[in-house]
């Protein structure tokens, strides 16, 4: 019985799904196409065409060749054979049992997308995100802001801010979890006014809980980001706008905010691609409930592919995640970053 | 994208063509042969140290057929890693803590040896041992894809220095019917003796259904199991009462709906959170020195008696595995640990019961010196496991969904949303 019993945490990377979020390098050329080609005298003439093809210095592509094979490998093969999966009846097999894997089209598509419970975890993480990525823009930076101009204990609050980053998800949700059960410190400062019912088991509270927990999660990051934007602002900006009359939330608003405009992009931007991943606090909380009500598309994936043996339905929820996470980031990208 | 195919053809060829070689059994490739094999068994220390000297007094006698032993590497679940073992095709032999929910999953991916039609004397040797609950394990196919090995048959569990303190019987306690326990429970809350009086695990994983609905359901209904003859059966009156018992616990707080933090099976009993608890003879190990408890039978919504009322099995069984190269020794090796003589250790290490038809005799002598095990062991005929059934984790997964959307809140129309979950449940055994 210990099977059913046994609830420590390992396997769920393998439930991850691939997610595409990384951010694109600003469109440019190549590094090979911009360096001037020099004819090198002496040589063959029939070198060229093997010159073309490797560049002029055959050794970067040995130097690259163990990140290019890692992306491969942990990404692109994986990636591509997900794709695969998506629009073809599949399911994990032993080695050696030959199954057919008939081409199905969208029909995993129109599976998923037609189920509830895949409708409440993009609904659950569109509820996620919109609390999310605010909180986490205007706590980061008025949190930022403050310790720019504290002088004391600086060192101090920096840090303060950094641990819960740096530690385990597992250790600090096991801390949430005393503090928001039933019987936990929350409810009783709260007394009375305690939710009922309670935050975890409440259907309307646990999907905000789940996401002002990882914006505290993360918090530390992004200040440390808008610190170091915050540090680059020239004092004397601020201080010719002081100077012409303005006042210090108005100095604010014309000098330090579109200063650190670029951190503000990429913290969106970060936000947007954890969101879409968000899959080890509904995972050890809650399990996807109460009813769904924290199931989130990751966790969906975990659940569909590897507990219930249908990796075509899971890669085809994973296969929407990205684009629709790509979708958001592009889309956020160019809000911000217009002129 | 239409290259993909054709790569992944390519590897898994390069995969299957060298291990087709070696002759694995089951489908035509050649007689199964002997060697060395490996096997796991569960993490639970008593049943760890029982594989031990097993697993020592064969290696004694056989030198040229060793077996290798050791822990089911941890996961979130045993279920989940051997699923991954059997696609990576690195699963062991035999595998001591197969749970019979899985097996038909397991036998979808291809990753079970047919027992049935691999080996001569399966058949007769299964049933010998296991009498008719062999059948219950049974595939959809009619075969055997898995030895039954042990039986834990739930009881309730009760906290004696709790009832003492809320003014209940301690020793003879009333809790064979419904109201029974309910009317325990309002005295247990409002003496404040426990927080709570039944504290299942009550996070969404569809498993936990094996601890809260699926035992009480059992009981109430004379050992009906979920699915019968391709319907969901939870619908009938027996269904709806044990339903709405539950309902109550939750509606008048007796039972909490949050996860527990620590461990959510055997921690709110043996924490003392909670006033009763539903385990197996597995519950001793955990609760020992930790409350004084006693066991009653499972209630129902009658008070059926004792000698009648069917409990849930909480089987774990004996997988043998596709990737095996010497299925012959795995299969011997089988025989081996379940004779009368490593089945009466296995009790005598672990307090749990090996699935045989006889295994009052086997369990005379241990019983009286330890009489605790008593209710138990005269359980072990009536104890009912889960519907062997193809797509049984959607079926589970389904009825979890309806109880934490009517039944762990407390309120809602148990009805109407349990008459959904069947029509859904009997269409997807349909598909």
């Amino acid at each position: 019985m210990k099977s059913l019993r046994d609830s420590r945490d390992g396997t769920q990377a393998a439930g991850d799904p691939p997610h595409g979020g990384h951010p694109r390098p600003s469109p440019g050329h190549a590094p090979q196409a911009t360096a001037p080609v020099r004819r090198i005298p002496g040589r063959r003439p029939g070198a060229s065409r093997l010159e073309r093809w490797l560049g002029n210095n055959p050794l970067g592509l040995v130097l690259t060749a163990p990140y290019t094979a890692y992306v491969l490998v942990v990404f692109i093969i994986p990636f591509g054979v997900g794709v695969w999966m998506a629009f073809h009846d599949y399911f994990f097999t032993a080695p050696g049992v030959s199954v057919p894997h008939p081409f199905v089209g969208f029909d995993n598509f129109t599976e998923v997308l037609g189920e509830e419970k895949t409708q409440r975890a993009f609904a659950n993480l569109g509820l996620f995100m919109a609390i999310n990525i605010p909180l986490t823009v205007v706590l980061a930076l008025a949190l930022a802001s403050a310790l720019n101009a504290a002088t004391h204990w600086r060192g101090f609050f920096r840090v303060a801010y950094y641990v819960p980053y740096v530690t385990a998800s597992v250790a600090t949700l096991a801390v949430w979890l005393f503090l928001f059960n039933g019987s936990g410190a929350v409810n009783n400062v709260l007394g009375p006014w305690a939710p009922d019912p309670s935050w975890l088991a409440n259907k309307h509270l646990v999907m905000p809980l789940i996401a002002v927990y990882v914006t505290w999660k993360q918090l530390g990051f992004y200040i440390l980001l808008y610190l170091a934007a915050l540090q680059n602002v020239p004092k004397e900006l601020h201080e010719a706008a002081l100077t012409d009359g303005a006042g210090r939330w108005q100095a604010f608003r014309a000098v330090t905010l579109p200063a650190v405009r670029p951190v503000t992009s990429l913290v969106i931007l970060l936000s947007i691609i954890t969101a879409g991943q968000i899959f080890t606090e509904p995972f050890l909380l809650t399990g996807g409930g109460p009813s769904g009500a924290s199931l989130t598309p990751a966790l969906l994936v975990y659940q569909r592919g590897i507990e219930e043996g249908e990796p075509d339905a899971a890669a085809a929820i994973g296969l929407i995640l990205v684009t629709g996470v790509l979708i958001i980031a592009t889309v956020a990208r160019r809000v911000m970053e217009r002129d | 994208m239409r290259r993909f195919p054709r790569v992944t053809v390519l590897a898994a060829a390069a995969l299957v063509l060298p291990l087709s070689a070696c002759g694995s059994g089951d489908a035509g490739g050649g007689k199964p042969t002997s060697g060395p094999i490996d096997i796991w068994y569960s993490t639970n220390q008593q049943e760890q140290a029982w594989a031990k000297a097993t697993v020592a007094a064969w290696n004694a006698d056989h030198p040229k057929e060793k077996v290798t032993a050791k822990a089911v590497p941890s996961g979130k679940s045993t279920e989940d890693v051997i699923g991954a073992a059997i696609t990576a095709g690195n699963t062991p032999c035999l595998v001591y803590n197969t749970a019979p929910a899985a097996v038909a999953a397991f036998q979808k991916q291809g990753g079970l040896v047919n027992l049935s039609d691999t080996f001569g004397d399966a058949e007769s040797f299964i049933k010998k041992r296991s009498g008719g609950a062999a059948d219950g394990f049974r595939s959809p196919d009619g075969k055997l894809y898995q030895v039954p090995w042990k039986t834990n048959p739930f009881m309730l569990y009760y906290n004696k220095d709790v009832f003492k303190k809320a003014g209940l019987d301690a020793e003879n306690p009333k809790l064979s019917t419904y109201d029974d326990v309910l009317a325990a429970a309002k005295k247990i809350k409002s003496s404040k003796a426990a927080k709570f009086t039944l504290y299942p695990p009550a996070t969404s994983d569809y498993t936990n259904a094996l601890f809260d609905f699926y035992p009480l359901y059992l009981a109430n209904s004379g050992g009906t199991q979920l699915v019968k003859d391709k319907k969901a059966t939870f619908t009938s009156d027996a269904g709806r009462q044990t339903l709405g018992f539950w309902q109550q616990m939750y509606a008048n707080g007796y039972s909490s709906p949050e996860a527990y933090s620590g461990d959510m099976w055997a921690g709110p009993f043996a924490d003392g959170v909670a006033a009763m608890g539903i385990a197996g003879p597995w519950g001793k190990g955990q609760f020992d020195g930790k409350v004084k408890y006693g066991v009653v039978p499972l209630p129902t919504a009658e008070g059926i008696p004792a000698d009648r009322t069917s409990t849930f099995a909480d089987s774990k069984n004996v997988g043998l595995f596709t990737s095996c190269k010497h299925k012959r020794t795995a299969w011997e090796f089988t025989k081996f640990s379940m004779s009368a003589k490593n089945d009466a250790a296995l009790l005598e290490e672990t307090g749990q019961f090996p699935t045989r038809g006889d295994v009052a005799a086997i369990a005379g002598g241990y019983l009286k010196d330890n009489p605790f095990y008593q209710p138990f062991a005269d359980a072990v005929p009536r104890a009912v496991d889960v519907p062997n059934i193809a797509g049984s984790t959607q079926v589970w997964k389904t009825f979890r969904t309806a109880w934490e959307d009517a039944v762990l809140p407390g309120k809602g129309d148990v009805k109407s949303t349990f008459d959904k979950a069947a029509q859904q449940i009997d269409d997807q055994i349909a598909d």
